[in-house]
């Protein structure tokens, strides 16, 4: 049967602009090519350590999307690359980060590469130990609410951070008290090498919002305008008043755990093919190839992020390093109010 | 810095009451001071210390929790990150083990590895010390393990005064203080000031002059180190007495001023001897007086035991003032 009007296209019916989306993939893009960048530092001895988002970028570019910045407080984790650079920091910025330099804007050099910290940003990454960041997004919800302003917050965990306490006690006070919080949980199958079936007797973790009375939804981690729309309506409904909402993003890390890790040793290679057939970036790329967004212009954008990653990678390299005369400013503050 | 005591006016009040009047007083004068805690709001605490506020200050502001010591004080840090100046309760200070992650790796380091960006303003108030029989998982005194860590400060109050003055302070200070008070002390009294009352951090007071031996202490063992103090006076001994009221920051010159007039240390406290902050403060004063001194630093301190329920075993495994009797004079003579 002819449609007398053309059909919505997907992106479309989200409330998304085409270059909306072509803006979303240069994200992914650029974060993807910032990870192999790092692996490759670490492996010439420049950089301490790593840890790197690939296979995450649809997942954290498409929640990071539904952000009001410098409005929403945004609680990421270690492997968030994607959400801090949506959030409005560059590729220099990751690389002082790891080259712990003085200019690190998360931290002047003193906290582990990848915590995303931009107060003006109001980006906050507390710890690398696993969910104590829960509780601070809850707080900063709960402080939301006391002080009537319209912040949400977006918090980030992978799906190992749903075992521990802190989850739990964070999920419960935020469903109790009805607060502003979306929890988005980015389930990449394996917490470090151990692998979900031997971390939750539950099929999804977002079975495990129904324990709290918050909803639970699954979103495609493989598909970016499938996360942005699940994030979307959990931000709205928290927008609404309606409270918290659990959203697990089913994806796969396609790298190790970190630069220390050695992921060869606890799963299989065909299981990773299986998942480099669903790359969410070729995704995003053959989605806006289908709406006539040039080949030539996505190339073009590759080339584009490349020579900035390399002009971010020097010029991070010659910026200074922490000035030991500082190395005790910060541990407590003189400035009583 | 001067102490700032109110002009004139004083009542006499509990020690726990002079809590409840500074948290009154900070909720009124600065709308950024919330609490939380378990059994706080309608109950007013285990200790009746935030009785009445939830009525004055309401629901958001005074905020019952579930049981989840850890969420609670994460929760404080996310609130003080964002400007509100969080007091949280734990009910007993042996519940720090369950919170000690959001305390030590989150609450006194966020500042730091935030480059300075951050500030968490947040005073977390909880009880410790032995004496009610409430044995060995209610009853321990912990200031060692949270003065061991850099970004915290630590203040124990002894009287109801500086109760007051010292939470106002704690509430005010832009950073994560652990506010220890005794169980044993809520139902003590003495004069406080009915209006504003703040005593700054690390500001030692001497409770008692003397002349032959300085007894260092703080919490319930400075009541103690009195009793002993003026027993002793009736044997012709002149002990002074100084509680340290905050163990971070620590007033390292009123201590070593006095052992330069007595010559003679002894510090008393009830937690466990063995790496407890006396040792501290005798290294402190072993390095930067030690040509003063007329006999090694003493302390007397707690048994390197759990505390048990048996109200006899009890009191023998924490220094009583026959104790610090005894050991005053085994220093001076």
């Amino acid at each position: 049967m002819k449609m007398a009007a053309r059909t919505k296209a997907r992106h479309e019916s989200l409330g998304l602009s085409l270059e909306d989306v072509v803006q979303m993939y240069r994200v992914m893009l650029q974060t993807r090519m910032i990870g192999e960048r790092m692996m490759q530092l670490n492996r010439m001895g420049k950089a301490m350590f790593v840890g790197v988002a690939d296979g995450h970028e649809a997942a954290e570019v498409g929640s990071a999307w539904c952000i009001r910045k410098g409005v929403d407080w945004c609680v990421p984790y270690y492997r968030d690359v994607g959400v801090a650079l949506v959030l409005g920091q560059t590729a220099k910025d990751q690389f002082l980060g790891v080259f712990a330099k003085a200019t690190d804007p998360n931290s002047g050099g003193r906290q582990i590469v990848n915590q995303f910290s931009d107060v003006k940003a109001k980006m906050l990454s507390g710890s690398v130990h696993i969910a104590t960041q829960f509780p601070h997004a809850v707080g900063l919800a709960l402080a939301a609410k006391i002080r009537k302003q319209d912040h949400i917050v977006v918090t980030y965990g992978g799906e190992g951070a749903t075992s521990p306490g802190d989850f739990h006690e964070a999920m419960n006070f935020a469903a109790v008290h009805e607060l502003p919080v979306v929890f988005v949980i980015e389930n990449n199958q394996y917490a470090i090498s151990t692998p979900v079936k031997l971390q939750m007797a539950v099929a999804n973790v977002a079975d495990r919002a129904a324990a709290y009375g918050m909803p639970g939804v699954i979103a495609d981690g493989t598909d970016v305008l499938d996360v942005y729309e699940k994030t979307k309506q959990a931000c709205d409904r928290a927008r609404g008043g309606d409270g918290p909402t659990l959203v697990e993003v089913k994806c796969y890390r396609y790298r190790p755990h970190s630069s220390d890790d050695d992921d060869s040793r606890y799963r299989s290679k065909d299981e990773l093919q299986a998942w480099l057939q669903k790359d969410p970036i070729d995704k995003a790329a053959a989605y806006l190839l289908q709406q006539a967004v040039a080949a030539s212009r996505l190339e073009d954008m590759r080339q584009e992020i490349a020579a900035d990653i390399e002009a971010a990678i020097t010029a991070a390299e010659n910026d200074p390093d922490p000035d030991p005369a500082t190395l005790t400013r910060y541990v407590y503050g003189e400035d009583a109010e | 810095m001067q102490l700032k005591e109110a002009p004139s006016a004083t009542r006499e009040m509990f020690y726990a009451e002079a809590l409840g009047d500074a948290l009154r007083q900070e909720l009124r004068r600065d709308e950024r001071v919330v609490i939380f805690g378990e059994d706080i709001a309608a109950h007013g605490g285990a200790f009746q210390v935030t009785a009445g506020l939830l009525k004055e200050f309401g629901k958001d502001r005074v905020k019952n929790t579930p049981i989840s010591e850890n969420g609670i004080v994460g929760m404080a840090v996310g609130a003080a990150l964002t400007g509100l100046r969080p007091v949280v309760e734990l009910m007993y200070v042996d519940f720090m083990g369950l919170a000690m992650d959001q305390i030590v790796n989150q609450a006194a380091q966020n500042r730091f590895m935030f480059g300075g960006q951050a500030r968490v303003p947040m005073v977390l108030r909880t009880q410790g010390g032995s004496g009610r029989g409430n044995a060995a998982q209610h009853s321990k005194s912990l200031e060692a393990w949270v003065a061991h860590v850099a970004g915290l400060k630590v203040v124990m109050p002894s009287t109801p005064a500086d109760a007051k003055g010292l939470l106002a302070a704690a509430i005010r200070d832009d950073n994560p203080v652990i506010f220890i008070e005794h169980k044993l002390l809520y139902r003590t009294k003495g004069e406080v000031p009915t209006g504003e009352h703040v005593v700054p951090l690390g500001v030692a007071d001497v409770k008692r002059e003397g002349s032959d031996l300085t007894i260092v202490t703080w919490s319930r063992e400075v009541l103690f180190s009195l009793d002993a103090a003026a027993k002793l006076a009736d044997e012709g001994i002149a002990a002074e007495v100084i509680d340290v009221r905050t163990l971070v920051p620590l007033d390292r010159e009123t201590i070593l001023r006095s052992v330069r007039k007595t010559h003679r240390l002894l510090v008393v406290h009830e937690a466990v001897k063995r790496a407890g902050y006396g040792a501290e403060i005798a290294s402190l004063v072993a390095e930067e007086a030690f040509d003063d001194l007329d006999a090694p630093p003493k302390r007397l301190a707690g048994l390197e035991t759990p505390i048990p329920y048996a109200q006899h075993l009890e009191k023998s495994v924490v220094p009583q003032v026959d104790d610090i009797v005894h050991a005053a004079k085994g220093l001076v003579g």
